[in-house]
């Protein structure tokens, strides 16, 4: 690892390294920002929470020989190359708890991730910010959600690649979109038993975009190829079919799975137990928006429904110097982050480093980029989120796992305190308000909010934002903050 | 030979991977659960698995509220069950 | 808070009420209030008598509401001095508000332990004040809304008004609104913060400016914080005009086990971006006079704009300026503590009973110097 260049600080104080260019996030959008902006002259921090790059999708353990991952050949590319590259620092186990613009760029605040390293406070000065943050499930509630034993798709997913450790021996898997595949795919290959794959959507509607099937086979032909793996496994794959409650006392021994119609409303009648020892639960991703949200970057509402950061041409936030890639700016998968990240670090090298992409380099990226948004904006189209989903809440429902609000306790916010926006429901039932700050129930809640204002509307922006907001992205102790 | 690491839960001894998390070698070990929520004392173990719920909270070395998900198991780690929010010694 | 208060009053008197939210409940000023009910932190003056009789109110309205419904809690306050001058500062001040009626008893070093086991031992000297109590702000207003509609009164949010009707003669007849006209015998500006905005559209500018604030909120804990506590120092904060950053420690714990944090005032106008500065000196200050908060994990910040007016006393009552016109604004960082007193108040002033106490302190136009003006009739004028 190169030195870091603690002594280059601009203001000539010790102890804070300073960069071109910081890129947060160290998936795939951030290792390609990363490599591209370091390739093309600027002195580049690459920053993540983990040991060891590639973000959610590519968590792996070390000796992971990547039989069980996409595209690995990719993150191996990437990761030598940060690895070897003398103007990239990847500054792994850093938690950024907050990003202030500061005199000629930027300044990122982070603390030690993990509690032994001492806990120090890190400063990082950056003149131009890459922001791939990347995306976490999201998430529905459902009566007995809170059991052990119910995990996120996307937990169960990094427990297996990333620790070796599978959730439990029959696990049902349930939800919308095509992440559900390989996390039961990898279940199965691990040696557990899946109960079902239950789809709540009906992706045939993925047929009315052929121009973005004719573009990019690839996923489809990957897709089929987990159907085939789910096939011989007699795993059964079931659509308009959900979990609708899990069972257990002190964990999940069984769940109520039934049957939906358009909308996604239960179908009375259809009910049937499962025996399971754990569920994978997914509705899609929220984007992981807070940093550009306190740097007070634009956001607008993409086609799933997701509130991200409105990026520009060039990947440009709102807030100059500021360039998002990834999921952070529209859920879109593995290649578009790669894609974006590319001309993000390529853009934030340009107006640092001075270095100028070639344009050729840059058409055959915007043009990638235009397929992939176009194949994402179908697979969004495919599998919706449909508000008939809040049919299956009781009044005892927990729609805020951290705060253990119920269904009952919303709805007086709305119907008995007046409140007509998802912020207004926070500020006065607490949903949002406990340590996840609102990143699980964030979208439930605003579902809730606006269904019970709007007579079944969707969450708006407005919504959304009210529980996306987040000052303190992750802790820190008044301690650090005072700089004891 | 296996030169697992090894921390204790409780009174158990817990084996664990080098790199992996406490919550994964404790849901290795067949725990669900090791924290009671603040309200309704109901248990919980992971969820997310990614560190963005909070729901994971255990007592390590002594220091409350640490994502089990993320917090790497190291030799001789001191892990307790946390209930709420694991500060009863500052209640007052 | 101050609108739903004057709403509950007027409706409880037997008004026809119709409140104009321009956004959402208690979405204002209201959001990002603390829940101060004190009298601790008064002076002698108009403020402090107000501050007792909104007590007196905030009780009853416990009382005859619920005061689970409100989040009301008769803590208490501590007043912590930490050093000599600061000890002998405070003594001076507790002796005379204990000469006004309010409940002050002086706390020795020793003593302080007692009333907060995990407060720093190096504090020089206290004072307990049993009368301040805790309410959550948002809770409250909506509360008192909800009751006010049981009363008859209409709640509209989404409802900015854009202008301000007159009849022949010059009185206010009503308000302009994006979905109509609307017409009223009185029109009550208790539009917090932008009050002033809100005034000058009517005719009637009063001086009301932003005083930015921030709060810190932790992780939830146990009851590790029994009462109110702040430092000597936050009455002098309040009472100062300095334009820069003005800090004092204010630390107290809520039903939901977490710990708010603050104290700190600057006029920034409505800058709304985050002072890293600002959170950094209140978690300092704060770990002084609590320690164990060093390990304690921030959950959250937000900020909020304190509706001040340059001689720090509010506007309330009838504005003889335009009649018909009323305000009920300005009240800085004691506006959910005196809404109930601004509240009753109104209603008072706007049936023709007496009022409780005289508005003369408050009233709207002390700002502008005129010849010969006579002082405003606490009665509603027609």
């Amino acid at each position: 690892m190169p030195a870091s260049p603690a002594e280059h600080a601009p203001d000539g104080s010790a102890g804070i390294a300073a960069y071109d260019v910081a890129v947060l996030g160290a998936g795939p959008a951030g290792l390609a920002a990363s490599t591209a902006a370091a390739r093309a002259g600027a002195r580049t921090a690459l920053v993540d929470l983990a040991a060891r790059v590639g973000g959610q999708y590519w968590r792996h353990r070390e000796g992971d020989s990547g039989a069980g991952h996409h595209h690995w050949p990719a993150l191996r590319g990437l990761r030598d190359a940060a690895g070897g590259h003398d103007r990239l620092d990847f500054l792994p186990g850093l938690a950024v708890w907050h990003v202030e613009r500061t005199p000629g760029g930027f300044t990122v605040h982070a603390t030690a991730a993990q509690e032994t390293a001492g806990r120090q406070a890190r400063e990082i000065r950056c003149r131009a910010l890459v922001v791939a943050t990347g995306a976490y499930d999201r998430q529905l509630p459902f009566p007995g959600w809170t059991l052990p034993g119910v995990y996120t798709a996307g937990g169960t997913q990094a427990l297996l690649k990333g620790h070796g450790v599978t959730v439990g021996q029959r696990v049902a898997v349930a939800g919308t979109g095509p992440f559900l595949l390989p996390v039961a795919t990898a279940l199965a290959r691990a040696g557990a038993t899946v109960a079902g794959v239950f789809e709540a959507g009906s992706p045939a509607g993925f047929r009315r975009h052929p121009a973005a099937i004719a573009g990019r086979p690839g996923p489809l032909i990957e897709g089929a190829g987990y159907l085939a793996t789910l096939a011989r496994h007699r795993i059964p794959y079931r659509t308009r079919t959900t979990v609708v409650a899990a069972h257990g006392t002190d964990r999940v021994t069984a769940v109520t799975v039934a049957r939906l119609d358009a909308d996604w409303r239960v179908l009375p009648g259809t009910g049937q137990r499962l025996d399971c020892d754990a569920v994978a639960v997914g509705y899609g991703f929220t984007p992981q928006i807070e940093i550009p949200l306190q740097l007070g970057c634009a956001t607008r509402l993409d086609a799933d429904g997701s509130l991200v950061a409105a990026a520009g041409e060039d990947q440009r936030g709102s807030v100059p110097g500021v360039y998002l890639a990834g999921e952070v700016c529209g859920v879109g998968g593995a290649v578009l982050a790669l894609v974006e990240g590319e001309l993000a670090g390529l853009h934030a090298a340009w107006t640092t480093a001075g270095t100028r992409p070639r344009a050729r380099a840059l058409a055959r990226l915007t043009r990638r980029r235009s397929a992939l948004r176009a194949f994402a904006a179908g697979l969004h189209d495919a599998f919706p989120v449909r508000p008939g989903w809040m049919s299956w809440l009781a009044q005892d429902t927990q729609v805020c796992r951290c705060e253990e609000v119920s269904v009952a306790e919303v709805r007086r916010a709305v119907t008995e305190l007046g409140a007509t926006d998802a912020r207004t429901v926070k500020l006065l039932a607490r949903p949002g308000m406990g340590l996840c700050q609102g990143r699980v129930c964030g979208y439930a809640t605003a579902c809730l909010a606006a269904s019970l204002r709007d007579q079944g509307g969707a969450p708006g922006e407005e919504d959304l934002r009210g529980l996306a907001a987040r000052p303190v992205a992750q802790p820190v102790t008044l301690g650090q903050l005072a700089g004891q | 030979m296996s030169d697992r690491l090894r921390f204790t839960f409780g009174d158990r001894e817990i084996p664990a991977e080098p790199g992996q998390s406490i919550g994964a070698a404790l849901i290795a070990a067949g725990y669900r659960s090791w924290r009671t929520t603040r309200q309704g004392g109901a248990p919980r173990g992971i969820f997310c698995g990614i560190g963005i719920c909070f729901d994971c909270l255990v007592i390590v070395n002594g220091r409350p509220s640490q994502r089990a998900c993320l917090t790497e198991a190291r030799h001789g780690d001191q892990v307790e069950p946390q209930e709420g929010a694991g500060r009863a010694g500052l209640a007052c | 808070m101050v609108g739903a208060a004057c709403a509950f009053y007027c409706a409880d008197a037997g008004l026809r009420v119709t409140v104009l939210e321009r956004a959402s409940v208690a979405g204002g000023t209201t959001s990002a209030g603390e829940g101060n009910i004190l009298v601790s932190d008064k002076e002698a003056g108009a403020e402090l008598d107000l501050a007792l009789l909104s007590i007196r109110l905030w009780r009853e309205l416990g009382d005859r509401i619920g005061a689970g419904q409100l989040e009301l809690q008769p803590k208490g306050g501590v007043v912590v001095a930490q050093t000599p001058e600061a000890a002998a500062g405070l003594a001076a001040l507790t002796a005379r508000q204990r000469a006004l009626g309010v409940e002050v008893t002086d706390v020795s070093q020793a003593e302080l332990p007692e009333l907060e086991p995990n407060l720093t031992r190096r504090a020089c000297s206290g004072a307990w004040y049993p009368q301040d109590m805790q309410v959550q702000p948002m809770l409250a207003a909506a509360e008192l809304l909800r009751q006010a509609r049981a009363m008859g009164a209409s709640v509209r949010t989404r409802t900015e008004v854009t202008g301000f009707r007159r009849d022949a003669g010059g009185a206010l007849a009503g308000v302009d609104t994006e979905s109509g006209p609307l017409t009223a015998r009185w029109v009550i500006n208790a539009a917090g913060t932008w009050g002033g905005e809100v005034a000058a559209l009517a005719g009637a500018p009063v001086p009301v400016l932003p005083r930015r604030g921030f709060i810190l909120v932790t992780e939830p804990l146990p009851v590790v914080v029994r009462h109110k506590v702040y430092t000597a120092d936050y009455v002098a904060s309040v009472a100062s005009s300095d334009a820069g950053l003005e800090t004092s420690v204010v630390v107290e714990g809520t039903r939901a086990g977490t710990v708010l944090i603050g104290a700190s005032r600057e006029r920034v106008g409505f800058d709304r971006q985050v002072s890293l500065t600002v959170l950094r000196t209140l978690a300092a200050q704060a770990i002084g006079l609590f320690p164990f908060l060093a390990e304690t994990v921030l959950l959250r910040s937000y900020l909020g704009f304190r509706p001040y007016c340059p001689d720090h006393l509010p506007v309330i009552g009838a504005d003889p300026r335009v009649p018909g016109l009323v305000h009920a604004c300005g009240h800085e960082g004691a506006g959910i503590g005196l809404a109930a007193a601004t509240g009753r108040l109104i209603a008072q002033s706007l049936t023709g009973a007496a009022t409780d106490l005289d508005l003369t302190p408050f009233r709207p136009d002390r700002f502008t110097p005129e010849p010969a003006r006579a002082a405003a009739q606490p009665g509603g004028t027609a």
